[in-house]
């Protein structure tokens, strides 16, 4: 058996400089090889054939963002619903009570989200 | 279909040449990326074409590009309107050269049944064209063989040809501003 040394990997070596060499000098000899031209509708950013219009960077009404966090808290609430159904009569009354005590605390927040207005669509 | 035996070569010992414009150009048939630009019936013969019964992918076609900056071969299968006229000149004059157009079905063609105020009487008013399929719609067979002839084309095609001032000529003539040196805008 021979001995293990770190020429031993020389074969290892010359491979990957062969797979890097390939790759970088492909990108090279294509950048050469290849037909360049320009025009302005070809430099375009867009490329879905149709003229760009506006800006994508205005204000979106911040009613949208009220509406979609408000759905995620209260979807996350019911989420909470599954285990308890799962284990509802190893929980006993004790449970019964932390979940309308959970409930309450959710409920205090919708009235006090319902009295300041988030939901109003239309002001 | 090319390969590498067509290739005229000078052989020695230990070493063999061949010509640089011949060896791309064989490498560019064998490996041509489709943009389809499917409108109707004629599209479906073209999935057909790209199922596993005719497999375009033999061709080397098997990548789709659904962006005209990496595609070779715009496939326009399908009525194109009036409307959707400048559209397809767009996606035309987007994709990097070296491009070809393979104009499948008589609407494309020609129009075809729709000899109407809307439609565009041939997509060769608008782009260049290399290759015509006949057909309403053609059937995969035909695709293939029209695939095979832009193969023939790309195959003669030299490096220089996209530089030429007759390609910038050609372009002209359907008022397709190029600039053959310029920088990227």
């Amino acid at each position: 058996m021979e001995t293990a040394s770190s020429a031993n990997y020389l074969p290892l070596l010359m491979q990957i400089a062969v797979a890097a060499g390939f790759v970088i000098f492909t990108l090279f000899v294509t950048h050469i090889l290849t037909p360049r031209i320009n025009s302005v509708k070809k430099d375009d950013n867009f490329e879905c054939g149709i003229d760009a219009q506006g800006n994508a960077r205005f204000p979106v009404s911040i009613r949208y963002f009220m509406t979609a966090i408000l759905f995620v808290l209260f979807d996350v609430e019911v989420i909470f619903f599954y285990p308890y159904a799962v284990n509802f009569y190893e929980l006993k009354l004790e449970g019964l009570l932390a979940v309308i005590m959970f409930v309450g605390f959710f409920l205090t927040g919708f009235y006090y989200i319902y009295k300041k207005g988030a939901l109003e669509w239309e002001k | 279909m090319g390969k590498i035996e067509d290739l005229e070569t000078i052989n020695g010992e230990g070493y063999q040449l061949t010509n640089l414009d011949k060896a791309i150009a064989l490498a560019r048939a064998n490996s041509v990326w489709p943009l389809p630009f499917a409108t109707s019936c004629c599209g479906i013969e073209f999935m057909a074409t790209m199922g596993s019964a005719y497999d375009l992918s033999r061709f080397g076609m098997e990548r789709m590009s659904f962006t005209p900056r990496q595609a070779d071969l715009l496939i326009v299968a399908g009525t194109i309107s009036k409307k959707l006229g400048p559209v397809l000149k767009r996606v035309y004059e987007q994709m990097a050269e070296p491009k070809w157009v393979l104009s499948v079905g008589a609407c494309a063609c020609s129009g075809g049944i729709f000899d109407t105020y809307s439609v565009l009487q041939g997509i060769d008013r608008i782009i260049p064209v290399d290759v015509y399929v006949p057909g309403c719609p053609p059937r995969p067979e035909q695709i293939i063989e029209g695939v095979m002839n832009i193969h023939e084309l790309v195959k003669k095609e030299s490096n220089r040809r996209r530089y030429s001032e007759e390609y910038k000529h050609l372009l002209g003539t359907y008022q397709i501003e190029i600039d053959q040196h310029g920088e990227a805008k």
